[in-house]
C-alpha cells in the first residue's frame, strides 16, 4: 500500500548522508567549524567528519569522540595543512564523489568561504551560502533559510542538485556534545594536486579577551570614538569590565581604531551573544545584519534618532566620552 | 596583460528594501540601483594596476537584464577602456555567472579577473571561487592589498582572514575578489562620463557563449526577518545598569 508522508520522509532521511568539513590549524581542532556538524544533523541521516593537515590523526582521534558523527574521514599530508582552496577543493571534490554524500556543510569562516564555492563549482552544483536554519515544509525536500540584502531579507530555498553544498552559521546552529562519541576513523583519498598558490605569512591580532564571533557578551565602538586612542582608552576597559569581546562598526574599522577582523556586520563578523553593547555606533543597516539578533542590545549614542535606538532594548542617550568610563567604573564596583 | 573585471548592478546599499506582498521577492521596481560596492573597488584596483603600467587594458564586465549596460557605462566612465554584456533574463545564480566569466575569459584571455567578495543583494560570496574552480586558476579571496610581479608573474595578496590578516602568493593568471579596505574607489569625472558614451560594449548571448543557465534553485519564499519589540530609554548610566542586571539578567 502506499507509505505515510511521515514514514516515507523517515526513510528519504535514511538515504541521507553529510559530509562535514572541519578545520584544523597546527593540530588543534577550530570549535567554529563544529556547527557544520551540528547542522548535518538536523539534517537527518548520516554525518562524516572530514579533515585533513600534516600529521592529522591525533585531530581524526579528537574528532571521532564528538556525539553523532558516524565516521571521520582523514588525509595525512602537509600539503593541506593551511588549507589553500586550491588544492584542498580537489581533495574534497574527490572524498565527495568517493563517499556519494548527499549534503557537503561547512562553518562560514574566512577558510571555508573561499574553499566551499570552488567545491560546488567543480561539481558542477550552486551552493548555499550561510544558512540560519532547516525546514521540510513538504516533509520530502529540505529547504534551507538565509538572510539576505544585509540580514533585511530571509530567504527560503529549495535545491534540485544531487549534491546540496552548504555553508552554516555558526551562531544558528550550536555546537554539540565533543564527548561520548566512538566513530570510526579511515583515511581518505589523497589528491595531491600541484599547487598553484602559495602560502607565504599572516599576522594575526593577539587578544586575551573571548573570541568575537562566540562571546556571550560583545562591547563594540564606533566612528564617534574619534580616535585609535580614544577607542583603546574607553572601549578596551569596559569590554574587560563586562568580560567582553571588542566589537567595531565598519566606520570605525575604516578610520583605523580598531582591526580589521573586528569589524561586526554584512561583510564582516555575525554575532549573536547574550549581551551587545555598543557607543558610537549609529547602526547602519549594514552593521544591525551583524549584530540584531542578540538577546539583548544595549547603546549608548548622543544622537536620539541614530537607527540604533530602534534595535536597541535598552538605550541611553548621551555623550560616550563621559558614559562610557562611568560606565566601566560603576560595573566594576558591582559586586 | 589584459584586467577582466565583472560588475553587479544591485539595489543601492542606501535602499531600504521591501518584500513583495507575495513572498516571491524584494521590490526592484522605481528603485535606486547602483554598481554593487565591492564591484567597485574591483574595478578601481584594475584601474589603479593599469596606470601603474602593469596592465594594458581593463574590460568591465555585467551578467542580466537591458539595464546593465547602465551599470557598466558608470563602469566605462570611471576608466574601463570596453565593456561587455551578456543579456539574461531571469534568475542569474553565482553558478552561472562563473560559467559565463569562463567562457568570457576563453574569449578575452585577460591575465588576472577581478572581482567584489560578495554582492550585496544575494550575499553569497560565491561568484569569484566559483570561476577560479572551473579555470583551474589560483584565488586571492577578501584581498586588502594587491602586489603584481610582471616579470614572474606572480600576485602577492593580503587577505582579510578570521583574526587577522593572510599572504598569499598566487601564479598568474588569477582570481582576486576585493575586500572593503582594498581601496577608495574614484568618482566618474563630467568628462569622463560624456567619453565613455562613446566606448564600446559588446553584447552576447548565453546561448553564444555555450553556457546553459541552471536553475537549480527555487525560492520557497521571501520574507522580512522578525521585527525587534521597542525598548526603553533610560536617563542615567546607573538606570543603564539596573535594567541590564535585574530586568535583562545578562550581566
Amino acid at each position: 500500500g502506499p507509505i505515510a508522508p511521515a514514514q516515507q520522509a523517515a526513510f528519504l532521511r535514511r538515504l541521507l548522508s553529510s559530509l562535514a568539513v572541519l578545520e584544523q590549524r597546527d593540530g588543534k581542532l577550530n570549535p567554529a567549524s563544529l556547527s557544520a556538524i551540528s547542522a548535518a544533523q538536523k539534517l537527518g541521516g548520516s554525518v562524516t567528519g572530514f579533515v585533513a593537515g600534516k600529521n592529522i590523526k591525533a585531530v581524526a582521534d579528537e574528532i571521532a569522540k564528538i556525539k553523532g558523527l558516524e565516521k571521520v574521514v582523514f588525509v595525512d599530508n602537509e600539503a593541506y595543512e593551511k588549507m589553500l582552496p586550491e588544492n584542498f577543493a580537489t581533495l574534497l571534490v574527490e572524498n565527495i564523489k568517493k563517499g556519494e554524500y548527499t549534503h557537503v556543510l561547512s562553518g562560514n569562516s574566512a577558510t571555508c568561504k573561499s574553499i566551499m564555492p570552488r567545491v560546488a563549482a567543480l561539481l558542477d552544483v550552486s551552493q548555499i551560502s550561510d544558512i540560519t536554519g532547516i525546514e521540510s515544509e513538504d516533509s520530502t525536500r529540505l529547504a534551507f533559510v538565509r538572510p539576505m540584502y544585509a540580514g533585511n531579507v530571509i530567504l527560503t530555498v529549495q535545491s534540485t542538485d544531487s549534491i546540496k553544498v552548504v555553508t552554516v552559521r555558526g551562531s544558528s546552529f550550536p555546537n554539540g556534545e565533543t564527548e561520548g562519541g566512538s566513530a570510526a576513523t579511515e583515511e581518505g583519498i589523497d589528491s595531491k594536486t600541484a599547487p598553484t598558490s602559495e602560502w607565504v605569512s599572516e599576522r594575526m591580532e593577539k587578544s586575551e579577551r573571548p573570541e568575537l564571533a562566540s562571546a556571550d557578551t560583545v562591547v563594540s565602538g564606533g566612528r564617534a570614538l574619534k580616535s585609535k586612542e580614544e577607542f583603546d582608552r574607553l572601549i578596551l576597559p569596559l569590554a574587560d569590565a563586562f568580560g567582553a569581546a571588542v566589537g567595531a562598526s565598519r566606520a570605525a574599522v575604516d578610520s583605523g581604531f580598531a582591526d580589521n577582523s573586528l569589524q561586526v556586520g554584512q561583510t564582516g563578523k555575525n554575532v549573536v551573544p547574550q549581551l551587545y553593547l555598543c557607543a558610537g555606533i549609529s547602526g547602519a543597516i549594514q552593521h544591525l545584519a551583524g549584530m540584531k539578533d542578540s538577546k539583548v542590545i544595549a547603546a549608548i549614542n548622543k544622537d536620539p534618532d541614530a537607527p540604533i535606538f530602534q534595535v536597541a532594548d535598552v538605550g541611553l542617550v548621551a555623550d560616550l566620552f563621559q558614559a562610557v568610563p562611568e560606565l566601566t567604573e560603576k560595573k566594576n564596583a558591582l559586586p | 596583460m589584459k584586467i577582466m573585471v565583472a560588475i553587479k548592478r544591485v539595489v543601492d546599499y542606501a535602499v531600504k528594501i521591501r518584500v513583495k506582498p507575495d513572498k516571491t521577492g524584494v521590490e526592484t521596481q522605481n528603485v535606486k540601483m547602483s554598481m554593487n560596492p565591492f564591484c567597485e573597488i574591483a574595478l578601481e584596483e584594475a584601474l589603479r594596476i593599469k596606470e601603474s603600467g602593469l596592465a594594458s587594458e581593463v574590460v568591465a564586465v555585467s551578467m542580466g537584464t537591458a539595464q546593465c549596460v547602465d551599470t557598466l557605462r558608470t563602469g566605462l566612465a570611471m576608466g574601463a577602456d570596453r565593456g561587455i554584456h551578456v543579456e539574461a533574463t531571469g534568475a542569474l545564480y553565482p553558478l552561472s555567472v562563473a560559467k559565463l566569466l569562463k567562457a568570457l575569459v576563453e574569449v578575452e584571455k585577460p591575465g588576472l579577473l577581478i572581482l567584489g567578495k560578495q554582492a550585496i543583494d544575494d550575499d553569497c560570496n560565491q561568484t569569484g571561487q566559483m570561476v577560479a574552480g572551473l579555470l583551474g586558476w589560483p584565488q586571492g579571496t577578501f584581498a586588502s592589498k594587491v602586489v603584481l610581479d610582471k616579470e614572474n608573474q606572480v600576485a602577492t595578496v593580503d587577505r582579510e582572514v578570521d583574526g587577522g590578516l593572510e599572504t598569499l602568493s598566487l601564479d598568474l593568471p588569477a582570481v582576486i575578489t576585493t575586500d572593503l579596505r582594498l581601496n577608495q574607489p574614484r568618482y566618474a569625472t563630467l568628462p569622463n562620463i560624456m567619453k565613455a558614451k562613446s566606448k564600446a560594449i559588446k553584447k552576447f548571448t548565453p546561448q553564444e557563449l555555450n553556457v546553459e543557465i541552471k536553475s537549480d534553485l527555487e525560492v520557497v519564499q521571501v520574507t522580512e526577518p522578525p521585527k525587534r519589540k521597542a525598548g526603553v530609554v533610560v536617563s542615567s548610566v546607573d538606570e543603564l545598569l539596573d535594567k541590564l542586571k535585574n530586568e535583562a539578567h545578562v550581566i
